[in-house]
């Protein structure tokens, strides 16, 4: 069964002033749209056709680079438009806020290390937080991988991710990805962090 | 030593429609300064304090490197550009493209595709290599030929940063207008 391009679950413009409707709508329309195709395309009639996402990533390593950068586009876009949302919790609470604190000291010193993970990946990529057992860990990936991929530095399941693809953010803050990054925190849908947190 | 941005050898609005001068204005004036801002930041008290960009370029690892060579990149980028370009390449050029590729349109072809495929950021090149043999390489973010030491003659930038407030997701639109300013002049100076 092939992959289907997930509606946003919310509107284009949900998510302004922080991100504009113009770039969501590029960005989910054209982008993920693509990641999506490609995927597909990819795995026409090979043997991984039918598997989950999640299998394919987990085993990435064995697959040609037009599954790895197009599952990873389509994986990443989709837990993208997940964890954000218009309103909402304003910070992590309860079990996340608990394993943040134990993690990283204070939500405050989260924000900090998360934000700095996103300014310094160089190109292409990704910012994430990820569950490790019971513990957090930040980390960074280049391009489209995450740390779901078998051949990531750091593995485990993403629970919160930033894209700093330029796409991402280059139509309202241009070369300004700090502004573009503090501007995402308005956004977090923090009951769907924690809802991947849970597991 | 310390480096400085060149100044574009045209005016900020001499590539439209082709290439806006908003865009030039953020990737000269914004990306361009930053890399050289923050070579000269990272080099002090380093050992490349007082190194040229191409021993920078050959030598150096991690951030001093990734700025380094993006100063070198985007100064090559942006010299090869004209409002009034030569649009095809003459003589000793014109005869290596098609002794290596068949044709300056077998060569365009090639490079498109080189263009439009480097996932993620990063940089088409024409390179010359010790022998003088011509070939088409992608580099990823950073990369550039020098270090692996060949002679870059031509580059197209596909960071999204060179062409997403004029063509959005479209990069191969981008690529299109990238042959019209392209000043075949330039390329064969540095042949």
């Amino acid at each position: 069964m092939a992959f289907e391009l997930q509606k946003l679950p919310y509107a284009y413009d949900a998510l302004e002033p922080y991100i504009d409707a113009q770039t969501m709508e590029i960005h989910h329309g054209k982008h993920h749209a693509a990641y999506t195709n490609n995927l597909n395309a990819a795995l026409q009639g090979t043997a991984t056709e039918g598997k989950t996402i999640e299998e394919i990533l987990a085993n990435i390593s064995a697959q040609p680079v037009a599954v790895r950068n197009n599952g990873g586009g389509f994986f990443n876009h989709n837990l993208f438009w997940e964890v954000m949302a218009p309103g909402g919790a304003k910070q992590p609470e309860g079990d996340l806020l608990k394993a943040i604190d134990t993690a990283f000291g204070s939500y405050q010193n989260f924000k900090e290390a998360f934000t700095k993970a996103a300014l310094t990946r160089f190109g292409s990529g990704w910012a994430w937080l990820v569950k490790q057992g019971d513990g957090l860990v930040i980390s960074s990936t280049p391009n489209q991988d995450n740390p779901l991929m078998d051949l990531a530095e750091v593995k485990g399941i993403p629970v919160l991710g930033v894209d700093v693809w330029e796409h991402a953010y280059y139509l309202k803050y241009q070369n300004r990805r700090p502004d573009y990054v503090d501007a995402f925190f308005n956004v977090v849908n923090w009951d769907e962090v924690a809802r991947r947190f849970k597991g | 030593m310390s480096f400085t941005l060149p100044a574009l050898p045209y005016a900020i609005d001499a590539l439209e429609p082709f290439i806006s001068a908003k865009t030039l204005e953020f990737h000269h004036g914004k990306h361009h300064q930053a890399y050289v801002t923050n070579l000269n930041n990272l080099i002090v008290g380093t050992e490349f304090e007082n190194a040229d960009l191409e021993t920078i370029i050959k030598k150096a690892e991690g951030g001093i490197f990734n700025n380094g060579a993006q100063v070198f990149n985007h100064t090559f980028y942006f010299e090869q550009f004209s409002a009034t370009p030569a649009t095809e390449p003459s003589g000793a050029l014109k005869a290596a493209i098609e002794t290596t590729f068949g044709s300056l349109d077998a060569f365009k072809e090639a490079f498109n595709k080189a263009a439009a495929t480097q996932f993620g950021s990063g940089w088409a090149w024409l390179v010359k290599d010790a022998a003088g043999k011509l070939s088409i390489v992608q580099t990823s973010n950073a990369g550039c030929p020098v270090r692996d030491g060949l002679t870059p003659l031509l580059t197209c930038d596909v960071w999204e940063h060179a062409y997403y407030l004029d063509k959005q997701n479209l990069r191969p639109a981008y690529i299109a207008d990238f042959w019209k300013v392209l000043d075949w002049k330039v390329v064969e100076g540095r042949l």
